[in-house]
């Protein structure tokens, strides 16, 4: 399968990657080089397997459900580009 | 006196406890060797004042007789592993100058058995990268040289002639290893990123199993792969070194609880009667006869150590390196979803808050990034993720099956080389198609996609006086017999160390 430059648009759109129209080619082929690649796996006969999600089997521990963290609200804030009062400051998103 | 940076871990281990020396001139040897080797671009942040600083206190307990294992050892962080109130950046523009309140796990351990932190590695940016040239900070310089190389520094410090790239992404932790500007490093490992460094410097790396180390404070790649190992001169230090990373973390929900064992006592133990697993896949077409006889030499030492050797197969290894691509890249997209201009880094205004998000990622990523972060996207996309991510996940599942029928077929490990080829030079691949890079991990990331122990030990030179390494692959869990097998290539080839400082 290979990606039309429209594609490659929306996958940009998508990851929220601003890419200028100029670069567009040169990423079509970059990643048509990387999806020929990986195309290889359809030889492969997976009829029947199990996809992978965990690659070491163990079962997933459980603790209490309190607080066990937090207070620490400057901490969090310390490394925001805009913040204010403790709160992490957004381009306005509600009209 | 010797020089105190050609040192092995744990020789200066025993040269502090024997008081031959004092924590603080083994640190500040180092840090003098830092100074001296700023054109090789292996740190990208030194903390001599707080090297400095530990190491007395590492002197006050010594001169008591405690302190932990670690005690007074100046060590190199890869500039993954968050460290409190140190710049942690992953070499990416995106993190800015973010300072992280609280530290990695890894390296928090370390700190508790007494290490000395140096100063952060440069590695690639996000860890992605084989070559260590994706770096915000510029790519790192091998201090190796090929013979009769023009390499050399010039009147301004900054190297001249055509380089070497120490391999990556855990480039500046293997240069750093190699040039003596730590005793050793900690390094991370998604795809081959410790263990192909390590074969391209004559250094020891080893990736412990997925779940031996706690991945909570390591900026993430690609969770299900990313594991925590270190580089080493040795394989007797890289043990050391794994001691004292490895243990169970409440705070990784993945990471092992099982008990760590004391992995320098693996270091000399007996391989006789073992049984190697020789996989034919692993001897490609077109395979370099310098990485055939380093294979077989390989094969020899063992043997003559009593190993048995005996021929396998692992009939999906081909399938390992394509199934990565789909894998690492779609877990990246998701991880590096949280960059977004809001909670930490950088941020570049924009008309709202889309436009802002997308200016924001296109100023701070790196070409390689922006790249599997949108291979990522597109394998999880609505019509593709049935073709291309469950299938690889599928396929995930057969090439780990291939390793546990292998094991369960008494096997205890198995022996390849751990790259295609000695170092290469900057520039020299990658630029015209990604895959050409990708090619370097072929023997290494099968190891990740079975979540496996693997380690490379140096065992010879090229036709260029470059070192080649040889991989061990163990069963799940069991890094002493990696470690056992480790030094007997060890002990048989010899250390391979650069001959004169020339930077």
């Amino acid at each position: 399968m290979s990606v039309d430059l429209a594609t490659v648009k929306r996958v940009a759109h998508l990851a929220r990657i601003a890419v200028p129209e100029a670069d567009l080619p040169k990423l079509q082929g970059e990643l048509n080089a990387i999806l020929g690649f990986v195309e290889q796996l359809n030889e492969v006969d997976v009829a029947g397997i199990e996809p992978m999600t965990s690659v070491t089997p163990m079962a997933m521990k459980q603790r209490e459900d309190v607080v066990t963290d937090g207070g620490m609200a400057a901490e969090v804030v310390a490394n925001a580009p805009a913040s204010e009062d403790n709160y992490f400051m957004v381009p306005k998103v509600i009209e | 006196m010797t020089d105190l940076t050609s040192l092995t871990l744990t020789e200066a281990r025993d040269g502090l406890k024997a008081r031959a020396f004092s924590a603080t001139e083994l640190t500040n040897a180092h840090i003098a060797a830092i100074e001296q080797a700023r054109a090789l671009n292996a740190y990208v942040l030194e903390t001599p004042e707080h090297a400095l600083k530990q190491a007395a206190a590492s002197d006050a307990k010594l001169a008591k007789g405690e302190g932990g294992p670690l005690e007074g050892l100046p060590l190199g962080i890869k500039d993954l592993f968050a460290t409190k109130g140190v710049r942690t950046t992953a070499c990416s523009k995106i993190l800015g100058n973010f300072v992280p309140p609280y530290e990695s796990t890894v390296s928090g351990q370390l700190w508790r058995d007494g290490a000395v932190m140096l100063g952060k590695l440069n590695n690639d940016e996000f860890a992605m990268g084989s070559s260590n040239e994706t770096s915000a900070f510029g790519a790192v310089v091998n201090p190796w040289r090929r013979a009769g190389s023009n390499v050399g520094t010039g009147g301004a410090g900054a190297v001249e002639g055509a380089h070497l790239v120490p391999g990556g992404s855990s480039g500046g932790s293997a240069s750093a290893v190699a040039a003596g500007l730590c005793l050793a490093a900690t390094a991370t490992d998604t795809g081959g990123s410790i263990r192909q460094p390590a074969a391209f410097t004559g250094a020891v790396g080893i990736k412990p199993t997925y779940g031996r180390c706690s991945r909570w404070g390591i900026v993430a790649f690609a969770s299900s792969l990313d594991q925590a190992g270190p580089i080493a001169k040795t394989v007797r230090d890289a043990a050391v070194m794994l001691r004292s990373m490895a243990g169970h973390d409440a705070k990784d929900a993945t990471s092992a609880d099982r008990a760590v064992p004391d992995y320098e006592k693996a270091v000399g133990r007996s391989v006789r009667g073992m049984k190697i697993g020789i996989p034919r896949e692993y001897r490609l077409d077109g395979m370099s006869p310098e990485i055939e006889a380093l294979w077989r030499q390989g094969v020899a030492w063992l043997k003559g150590a009593g190993a048995e050797m005996i021929d396998i197969s692992l009939p999906h290894t081909k399938y390992a390196l394509p199934a990565y691509y789909i894998v690492a890249p779609a877990e990246a997209s998701s991880n590096l979803a949280r960059y977004d201009g809001v909670r930490y880094g950088l941020r570049e205004p924009g008309r709202d808050i889309v436009d802002m998000y997308e200016k924001t990622r296109a100023e701070g990523f790196g070409a390689e990034v922006k790249r599997r972060i949108m291979i990522g996207a597109y394998v999880l996309s609505a019509g593709y993720y049935d073709a291309y991510y469950l299938r690889a996940q599928k396929v995930r599942t057969l090439i780990k099956r291939d390793f546990d029928e292998a094991y369960a077929a008494g096997i205890d490990a198995v022996l390849t080389p751990a790259t295609p080829s000695a170092a290469f030079g900057i520039g020299e691949k990658g630029a015209a198609d990604p895959v050409e890079m990708y090619l370097n991990d072929i023997f290494t990331v099968t190891v990740n996609m079975a979540g496996l122990p693997g380690i490379a030990v140096p065992a010879g030179l090229d036709g260029q006086g470059l070192p080649l390494g040889l991989q061990l692959i163990g069963r799940p869990f069991d890094e002493e017999t990696v470690f056992s097998l480790g030094e007997v290539i060890e002990q048989a080839a010899g250390r391979f160390t650069v001959g004169e400082k020339w930077w």
